[in-house]
């Protein structure tokens, strides 16, 4: 039986993990995989504590973040097809214009 | 050291190694694989918490349709190595320090509430994949539906952002 903040810590690890990665690259793609890591890390920590106590409601709550990511993953990577489009560049940079 | 604890610590060196790897990997590409580990290692850490279901959703939600949509679009959009800029160093230099204090911070946070999860952390919990059935389509079936609405929505709005404007 493996205890139940060995679980946390991991999570939090994975989630400063992501926000180092949101922060440290230039990339709008990987930007948005880190904060699908964010969202890794939460479900962790959601499982965790459904597994310690004995409850099963964060497991629902896991599904339905697991439901929004995938919502989210479509728009956002839409979002990025039109930027890329629009301004030739990935990069977060290039995106400080509201108007062309 | 049991084995449920090895299993673990095996588990988590994978993700923590796969997540510093989609930090330090300047290719999109290698990012996106790097983070199928992080997620394949995590649906692993599920199993190990009993959650059976939720690891089979996962990996085939996440890591199949999510990531198989990230790789697409990257390889639709070609994306090649990220170049480095003024702005970026600064980024390393203020950004980085600033993420290990948000890490540490969480760690003490959690480190601190231990005594608190360990009262009431019980043994033997099993997380039957019925039980779990039961839950979501009684208690929270009206969430349940809404989902399917924000899909819809979604999906519409995917297909509204990538089309051409003048096809």
């Amino acid at each position: 039986m493996v205890p139940t903040h060995y679980y946390l810590i991991l999570s939090a690890i994975l989630f400063g993990l992501g926000v180092v990665a949101f922060i440290f690259r230039r990339n709008i793609i990987t930007i948005f995989m880190s904060i699908e890591l964010m969202l890794n890390a939460v479900n962790l920590a959601f499982v965790a504590f459904s597994q310690a106590l004995n409850k099963l409601d964060g497991q629902v709550f896991v599904l339905f973040v697991i439901v929004v990511a995938a919502a989210e993953a479509a728009v956002g990577l839409g979002i990025i097809i039109v930027i890329a489009r629009n301004r030739q560049s990935l990069n977060v940079e290039r995106v400080d214009l509201l108007k062309l | 050291m049991n084995a449920p604890l090895i299993i673990f610590f095996v588990l988590a060196a994978m993700c923590v190694t796969g997540a510093i790897s989609l930090i330090l990997q300047r290719h999109p590409i290698h990012s996106a694989l790097s983070l199928i580990v992080v997620m394949v290692a995590l649906a692993g850490l599920y199993l190990l918490m009993g959650a059976e279901f939720v690891a089979a959703v996962q990996i085939i939600v996440y890591g199949g349709a999510i990531m198989v949509l990230f790789i697409f679009v990257i390889m639709l959009l070609n994306a090649g190595v990220e170049e480095r800029t003024n702005l970026s160093k600064l980024a390393g230099f203020a950004g980085i320090p600033l993420g290990v204090a948000l890490m540490g911070f969480l760690a003490a946070a959690v480190a601190r509430s231990q005594d608190v999860v360990q009262a009431a952390t019980q043994t033997g919990a099993t997380a039957p994949t019925k039980a779990l059935a039961h839950l979501l389509f009684q208690d929270f079936v009206y969430p349940f539906e809404l989902t399917s609405f924000l899909i819809l929505i979604a999906i519409l709005g995917a297909i509204v952002l990538a089309q051409r404007e003048n096809a």
